[in-house]
């Protein structure tokens, strides 16, 4: 006791304080990391200037690219800049990701659950599922799934077409080709009509919520949300159609030449690139459901059933939102490994960023440095963004202990 | 509650003192000359690399001279041009043109190691030094002979961009692919060509790009492309490797000029005139008939132009640094620019291309050489 009362009137000198010397131990390792990294990047630029009369430089970027690319979000052609193209190439990517990641949620939970069901079918063929994707090489897997089988459908001319002539949809080789909508005028009222019938139908939802907890009778709230902003958006579409004018005109798909022409062209590429790594990382999600649902008590699931609730019931009412702490975290990994393996686009002739960037780009140009650092850029930003909101989320749900 | 120092924190302190002072020092960048230690260390390591050219550059020819064999880049898969024949060897036209350096060089044909790389690879193995030449069927053009840090020497290949599609399909001009998909490979001078023509001719079509050779292929022969584009000759050369070579046609449309011949690093003057040289002794020796089966009786030529060629009168091999019989080697070992195609391309090759503009000037082509004098 006699040192807690030296020790707080009196400090040692400073090589020999603890608090000081973390200080300054914690400066000289940021220092010596920096120099480091310092080093290596004048390491860099000296051989590069030395050996081949170049240096970093980013102004390539508003050179004309000169090339097409095969499928793109937003208007461009060869007389665009470099820039644009990157830009292309990302947007692609994230359509992939993000379509993908909603995708691969969507079956991967089906197949984690389809796995623990009692059923003996059912789960054998959830596990022939599993074991198949997990083992097979994402590069196999997408090759194989393009060459073997969506090169394998009909040609355009002798595309298959279903629901011939209302809505016809053409299968060929080259993709599915699917009517569409195009926005008229009057697009821009409908959206209005669809975000104030989005903020009716909230309103309707907390109002039904209150008079459920006051009569203790909890109606069903979901299906009226739905209601309520399905009518909304009815009524706008009819009211625009009679006084003004259909909001989305159709336009359907045609045999035209060597190609269709009209409504939607989802690729052949693109299939198979989003097919093929929903395939493989539902598999990975699947095991990931099934390993929270399994950390679940079995306690939980006895209580449940005493009280009266089905199956159905005790998975999403008790089961699940357990479950999800312990599913969050690695379901952030397979989100981020769907988005980095999207880059193997290349091999089935999709323009993602890295097929448009780390290939094209860097060919024409030969700046590897440059657009190395701008494809891995974009892909940490994907990447640390994802896991930022699911962190987020994760936050959310965990459990609050004392 | 301890107050006794934590020893460990200081020689944590120490060592950290030592280790700053030394990236410190190292971490200076290198100014003017002063500093070769870091380079040839590096250069040391990987030993094709040619010293940074700041201070004396160990050349090009003197790292090849030590290794004892060139390296070039090449292709593996281009049937004609650089692949690999049934007995697991590399062959092809590019292929001669490197054992011609070789027997440039060292006077031993057999003194050379292929590199095979893909388009996209190609030019970051000549720029970090792991070859000393590409001899990879690739077009000269500004781009490359300046922002990739390469210089070209003479061509030996003049080509030009083609298409080929099904005989059944009927498409005979470029308006006929309208709508259609082409499969084409990335990183080359195609994907633009491709696009600039297509644009020009108001036609619009779907471009699937794959990295190599072998993806396009079976895209195209699986149905998938309506055509696929590459160099002419690339084309000739990858019917022979189709299921149905007789199903496929190669239309009578040339979308550019593709001329193709090796390409060496800038910057290292010397190697550059020996490759060039070595390539021009080819064309001179089919200019004056010279073969490697007759070689040996012009060596009692009278002729001076002949005789300067073989390395009897004047010392042309030591200018460019190399033995004066460095002609004669070629011409004896390898052959002449005739032979060369021939073997590879020529009447008696599945290819049978016909010379064209590959001709010597004298019969209606356009490989000229300077004068070896």
């Amino acid at each position: 006791m006699q040192n807690t009362a030296q020790a707080t009137n009196e400090r040692p000198p400073f090589w020999r304080d603890e608090r000081i010397l973390a200080i300054i131990s914690q400066v000289i390792v940021v220092a010596i990391v920096v120099g480091a990294l310092f080093y290596f990047y004048n390491n860099m630029v000296n051989a590069l200037k030395e050996q081949m009369g170049v240096a970093i430089d980013f102004g390539f970027l508003k050179q004309t690219a000169g090339f097409d690319i095969g499928e793109s979000l937003i208007e461009y052609s060869r007389s665009e800049t470099y820039a644009r193209a990157f830009m292309v190439g990302l947007l692609n990517t994230l359509q992939v990701a993000f379509l993908g990641i909603i995708f691969t949620t969507i079956l991967g939970i089906i197949i984690g659950v389809m796995r623990l069901s009692t059923n003996w079918l059912v789960s054998r063929i959830a596990l022939v599922y599993i074991e198949l994707f997990r083992n097979i090489p994402l590069l196999v897997l997408l090759i194989f799934w393009a060459q073997a089988v969506f090169f394998k459908l009909p040609r355009v001319k002798e595309a298959v077409i279903l629901f011939n002539p209302y809505f016809p949809i053409f299968l060929s080789n080259r993709g599915i080709a699917a009517p569409w909508g195009i926005p008229s005028e009057t697009w821009a009222t409908f959206l209005l009509f669809l975000v104030g019938g989005l903020i009716l139908a909230i309103i309707v939802a907390v109002l039904l919520v209150r008079h459920g907890r006051k009569t203790g009778r909890m109606p069903f709230v979901s299906l009226w949300f739905v209601v309520t902003w399905l009518a909304v958006a009815v009524f706008g579409w009819f009211f625009l159609s009679m006084t003004n004018q259909q909001p989305l005109t159709m336009t359907k798909p045609a045999l035209e030449g060597l190609n269709t022409k009209g409504g939607r062209i989802f690729s052949q590429q693109f299939m198979a690139l989003l097919s093929g790594l929903v395939l493989y990382t539902a598999a990975f999600v699947a095991e990931v459901v099934r390993a929270g649902i399994q950390s679940v008590g079995k306690g939980q699931k006895e209580a449940a059933t005493a009280l009266g609730l089905s199956g159905f019931q005790t998975l999403r009412l008790i089961v699940f939102p357990q479950a999800l702490r312990v599913i969050i975290p690695p379901l952030t990994s397979q989100y981020l490994n769907l988005t980095k393996n999207s880059s193997l686009a290349i091999a089935i002739g999709y323009p993602d960023l890295f097929a448009v960037a780390g290939n094209t780009i860097l060919n024409q140009t030969g700046r590897a440095i440059e657009v190395f650092t701008l494809v891995m850029g974009v892909y940490l930003a994907f990447s640390l963004l994802t896991s930022l909101l699911m962190n987020i989320y994760n936050r959310r749900i965990q459990l609050v202990e004392r | 509650m301890k107050n006794q120092p934590k020893y460990y924190i200081i020689g944590l302190f120490m060592s950290m003192v030592v280790g700053m002072i030394i990236a410190a020092c190292a971490g200076r960048p290198a100014p003017s000359a002063a500093e070769p230690t870091a380079a040839p260390a590096a250069a040391a390591e990987t030993s094709t690399e040619a010293a940074p050219a700041a201070q004396e550059t160990a050349s090009t020819l003197q790292t090849v001279l030590d290794r004892g064999k060139v390296i070039c880049v090449g292709n593996n898969a281009l049937p004609g041009f650089g692949f690999i024949d049934e007995s697991g060897n590399f062959s092809g036209f590019d292929v001669e043109y490197c054992s011609v350096l070789a027997a440039a060089i060292f006077g031993d044909s057999t003194a050379y190691e292929i590199r095979p790389a893909t388009a996209k690879e190609r030019f970051t193995i000549l720029q970090s030094g792991e070859g000393d030449v590409i001899i990879r069927n690739t077009t000269w053009t500004l781009t490359r002979d300046t922002d990739l840090g390469g210089n070209f020497t003479a061509t030996t290949f003049y080509d030009g961009q083609g298409i080929m599609v099904r005989k059944d399909s009927g498409i005979t001009t470029l308006q006929d692919l309208n709508g259609g998909s082409i499969c084409v490979q990335t990183g080359t001078t195609t994907e633009l060509n491709l696009a600039d023509q297509m644009a020009a001719a108001g036609v619009e079509y779907e471009p699937v790009v794959f990295e190599t050779a072998d993806e396009v292929t079976t895209a195209y022969e699986e149905g998938r492309c309506d055509a696929w584009t590459t160099d002419k000759s690339g084309l000739v050369s990858r019917q022979t490797v189709l299921a149905n070579p007789a199903d496929h046609v190669i239309m009578d449309v040339t979308l550019s000029k593709e001329p193709l011949g090796p390409m060496v690093r800038q910057g290292d003057d010397q190697w550059y005139d020996i490759v060039n040289w070595a390539t021009f002794v080819t064309f001179t020796a089919e200019e004056f008939g010279i073969t490697s089966a007759n070689v040996d009786d012009f060596m009692d030529s009278e002729d001076p132009n002949i005789r300067k060629l073989l390395g009897q009168e004047g010392d042309f091999g030591q200018k460019l640094g190399l033995q004066n019989d460095w002609a004669y080697n070629i011409i004896k070992q390898v052959g002449n620019y005739a032979e060369i195609y021939d073997r590879n391309l020529g009447p008696d090759t599945v290819f049978n291309l016909p010379r064209g503009l590959n001709a010597l000037y004298t019969d209606g082509g356009i490989l000229y050489a300077p004068p070896i004098r």
